[in-house]
């Protein structure tokens, strides 16, 4: 539809007006519309609450999950709109289902993402590797056996490592 | 059913003993470690059968432990009526989330608190564990020692979730990597005289700590009371977060001390004067409100602490903070009690401890 003032231009502004009880419809582009002193989203934005909308609009945007966190957390169903709006995340697995997300809120959050405190070995791992300290000390004190020419004590560890390493 | 603190050797307050370092400013320590059990919802959104689970888990495996043992006191929250479990917040022994003290509030089934002297486990609150220890004075290692000994022991036997770049999984971001919040309840009065403390406490975020009131977590500074801890949970040691925070708690409690010299040599009269009038109001008004009463006692512990105010002990005017406290006072008066005769009840406390601390130093001088 082109402009009805200037007939160049796409129509961009439908103008509804009623004049002496008639209903008349004026199609205008945007130049024409302005000229004619009719405000358009290219004039509005000099209001205030329009730039309020349009960053809230923005704001919106910007917060609008990518396709990928739209798909909520695959062990408790928790999604990161619900992360938003209750400020808790829903199971442990979340910190995998939204970890691109999770990892640039913990760096602003802690200023790093990379946990450097205790390591913690789980209940079954925590004897494993009990046993795997063990075997290394035996190890080290093995070689330092040999090195002093101890063979007695050295034959004695290897025996103990032979038991340990479940040969 | 009603709780008989009785069952807990030091009734719980041996945090409270005015014996730990620097027990003239600073009351108490508290460090946490917050711990998710691996395979569960967080409690939030855990069913209430995992939450019953989840405290049936923590207590048997709290058994097992040398920090908290088989004769652990064990409270399971939705057994307790209000009153006791308002008792249990005052004493800085669980958190309101977990007492449900809101108007609305409502237990959330499972909800407990395991204890065993200076250390315990919250359990069911954000995170499936809280595990805390609260010693008296500035004691951060003391304070850690004991809980790091505790989360060894409990993680040997129940599996937390961990993850190798994220650390120790926490229902809220804050708490993630550690786990760990150490806290300092430290008391400023000359700091808030000289009106210093905006500095001090705008300086503390610049270094990465924060501020909350008497009851940590959205509390309200009653009595110059503030407790300073660490923001930032992920991203430092364990030992790098404790150390900080200790050196900047140093550096405040030297402040505090600079400050109280500024108000012996340019105001002594005035000082003198202002904490003798907060003991004299504490040992003979007729009502008193819990916020005037810790504002007294604030002025009165700063007269102790300048040796303005001989022969009272910090212990007594610790114990008169925990028990002017409504619960406390309803305990002790046996029935529910609203103002006015709470404040009334209050006072009477307050003169009482007064009188008898008094007492007993007149009897010690003959």
């Amino acid at each position: 539809m082109q402009c009805d003032h200037c007939g160049e231009r796409p129509a961009a502004i439908h103008l509804t007006q009623i004049v002496n009880n008639s209903v008349t419809t004026l199609h205008l582009c945007e130049a024409c519309a302005a000229e004619k002193g009719v405000q358009t989203s290219a004039s509005v934005k000099n209001f205030p609450l329009s730039d309020f909308l349009a960053s809230m609009g923005k704001g919106a945007a910007g917060n609008l999950p990518a396709l990928a966190e739209l798909s909520p957390c695959a062990f408790c169903g928790a999604t990161l709109r619900d992360f938003r709006e209750v400020g808790r995340l829903g199971c442990p697995h979340c910190y995998a289902s939204f970890e691109s997300h999770l990892r640039d809120l913990l760096r602003r959050l802690h200023g790093s993402s990379q946990h450097v405190g205790e390591v913690y070995l789980p209940p079954e791992a925590a004897g494993r590797s009990g046993e795997r300290s063990e075997l290394e000390e035996l190890r080290d004190q093995l070689r330092r056996a040999v090195e002093a020419e101890n063979f007695e004590l050295a034959a004695e560890l290897r025996d103990r490592i032979r038991v340990l390493d479940g040969h | 059913m009603a709780i008989d603190l009785s069952l807990l050797p030091d009734g719980g307050i041996s945090w409270a003993d005015a014996s730990g370092p620097d027990g003239h400013i600073v009351l108490s320590t508290r460090v946490r470690l917050a711990r998710n059990l691996q395979g569960t919802a967080f409690t939030t959104r855990a069913r209430d059968e995992d939450r019953e689970r989840i405290f049936e888990e923590v207590v048997a495996a709290g058994r097992g432990t040398r920090s908290l043992g088989p004769d652990a006191a064990v409270f399971r929250l939705e057994e307790l009526d209000r009153a006791d479990r308002q008792l249990l917040y005052e004493r800085h022994l669980i958190s309101k989330e977990l007492a449900a003290l809101d108007a609305a509030g409502r237990v959330r089934p499972g909800s407990g608190l395991v204890l065993a002297g200076d250390v315990g486990v919250m359990v069911n609150e954000e995170d499936h564990l809280r595990l805390q220890s609260l010693y008296s004075g500035f004691a951060l290692p003391r304070a850690y020692g004991a809980l790091e000994r505790l989360d060894r022991e409990l993680g040997a036997r129940l599996p937390f979730a961990f993850h190798p770049e994220f650390g120790y999984l926490t229902a809220c971001p804050t708490n993630a990597g550690t786990g760990l919040r150490a806290s300092v309840l430290i008391h400023l009065p000359a700091l808030v005289l000289t009106k210093e403390i905006a500095k001090v406490l705008q300086g503390l975020s610049q270094v990465g700590l924060t501020f909350r009131g008497l009851y940590g977590e959205g509390s309200e500074v009653v009595g110059n009371f503030f407790q300073l801890s660490n923001q930032t949970t992920l991203g430092k040691s364990e030992e790098e977060l404790l150390d900080h925070l200790g050196k900047i708690v140093r550096q405040v409690i030297a402040y505090e001390e600079q400050a109280r010299q500024v108000l012996l040599r340019d105001a002594p009269s005035v000082i003198a004067d202002k904490v003798w009038r907060a003991y004299g109001l504490l040992r003979y008004a007729r009502s008193l409100s819990f916020e005037e009463t810790m504002n007294l006692l604030s002025g009165v512990r700063l007269g102790v602490g300048l040796n303005l105010i001989p022969d009272l002990g910090v212990y007594t005017l610790n114990k008169l903070m925990i028990f002017s406290q409504p619960a406390h006072l309803a305990q002790l008066a046996g029935r529910p009690l609203a103002d006015p005769d709470l404040a009334v009840a209050r006072a009477t406390f307050v003169r009482r401890l007064l009188e008898e601390d008094a007492g007993r130093s007149r009897s010690q001088a003959t």
